[in-house]
């Protein structure tokens, strides 16, 4: 029943992923590394490397790769992707109905007070997990890590270029 | 059925030239669906990014369906979803399926093994962008901190965080307003 896993597993990353793709990314990897056993933390980022420098969220990406690398056909990545939507079909519906009185509801803002503390902290715990023996393979990994993150911060350097550039540097050092 | 076919292709071309994801999404859905189509009126659009970071889910995924409804109710939100994510669905089922026999190429390996690194700084960079855009101070450092660590030690679900996370604001705005 690898399908009716697959549809739980992204049904409940659309309807938990809060605050965008980084946040939702600790998501996946719990449930698709940590509990499924699906993907390996090296495929994992990997494909956030391929989703990056493709089009589209990566939420809909990881569910497309995942859905057909668990099943090995297109029937997966479907259904992972169909279900990745499900909740927001349903939550972003009903919400537009009632817009006016949700905005301006005083328990919706506490309810978001509590969750933009914690998104940074989903997003620190994605970062933490993929800082692992498979990733950093050895003091090279470490620079390349050090270098990516001053550039990205400091100077804005577009993740896909960020990528390109960390592409070219691997075919000199290794 | 016209209109369908415009909804859908207006989708589709948004959705095959962001890359990078929801937030890179929004200027192009303006453009398209507010300046150039004028669809849906400036102040709409700006409620609809309102709407749609309000709820869970993906970003772009929820703008398209609230758009689409707009136009077309329940069956415009369908058209208008599915344009959305079928550029970047097609994409990568190509990956996945050819990636495999791309990975063992002794060049791909060594791009790789960089990539990787540097894919965790990409996401690593975020969090203390994120900090700094919803305020977070030495006070409320703990709460970040504390699902970080849930999380990464305990392997406790994210899950649990957001519930919790979505409680503690509801208790604490409660308290805030009785005392």
């Amino acid at each position: 029943m690898i399908y009716l896993q697959l549809f739980i597993t992204y049904f409940k990353v659309g309807l938990f992923g809060f605050g965008g793709g980084y946040p939702m990314l600790s998501l996946i990897q719990h449930e698709v590394v940590d509990q499924h056993g699906w993907i390996t933390q090296q495929e994992f980022t990997d494909i956030v490397a391929i989703s990056q420098m493709t089009p589209g969220p990566i939420g809909i990406n990881s569910a497309t790769y995942i859905g057909y690398t668990v099943t090995n056909n297109i029937f997966g990545s479907a259904i992972a992707s169909i279900a990745v939507c499900l909740p927001s079909f349903i939550i972003v519906l009903a919400i537009a109905r009632i817009f006016t009185t949700f905005r301006s509801n005083k328990y919706v803002d506490d309810v978001f007070r509590g969750l933009r503390p914690a998104t940074v902290g989903l997003i620190a715990a994605a970062a933490l997990l993929l800082m692992n023996p498979e990733n950093f393979i050895d003091y090279k990994s470490i620079i390349i890590f050090g270098a990516s993150f001053i550039l990205t911060l400091f100077y804005r350097v577009h993740p896909i270029l960020m990528i390109i550039l960390a592409g070219i540097s691997g075919l000199l050092l290794y | 059925m016209k209109q369908y076919w415009e909804i859908f292709i207006t989708f589709a071309k948004i959705g095959a030239f962001t890359i990078g994801g929801g937030y890179a999404m929004i200027p192009l859905i303006e453009k398209e669906v507010v300046d150039r189509k004028k669809w849906i009126s400036k102040t709409d659009f700006v409620d609809m990014i309102a709407i749609s970071q309000s709820a869970p889910g993906i970003l772009a995924v929820n703008i398209s369906i609230l758009a689409g409804y707009r136009l077309k109710k329940n069956r415009g939100s369908l058209v208008a979803s599915f344009g959305a994510t079928f550029p970047s669905f097609l994409m990568i089922l190509l990956i996945a399926v050819f990636f495999r026999q791309f990975e063992h190429i002794e060049w791909v390996q060594k791009m790789f093994k960089a990539i990787r690194p540097a894919v965790v700084a990409l996401i690593a960079v975020p969090v203390f962008t994120t900090a700094k855009s919803v305020g977070i101070n030495f006070k409320t450092a703990v709460i970040p901190i504390g699902a970080a660590l849930l999380i990464w030690l305990w392997g406790i679900s994210p899950v649990y965080i957001i519930i919790a996370a979505a409680t503690g604001g509801l208790i604490y705005g409660r308290l805030k307003r009785r005392f």
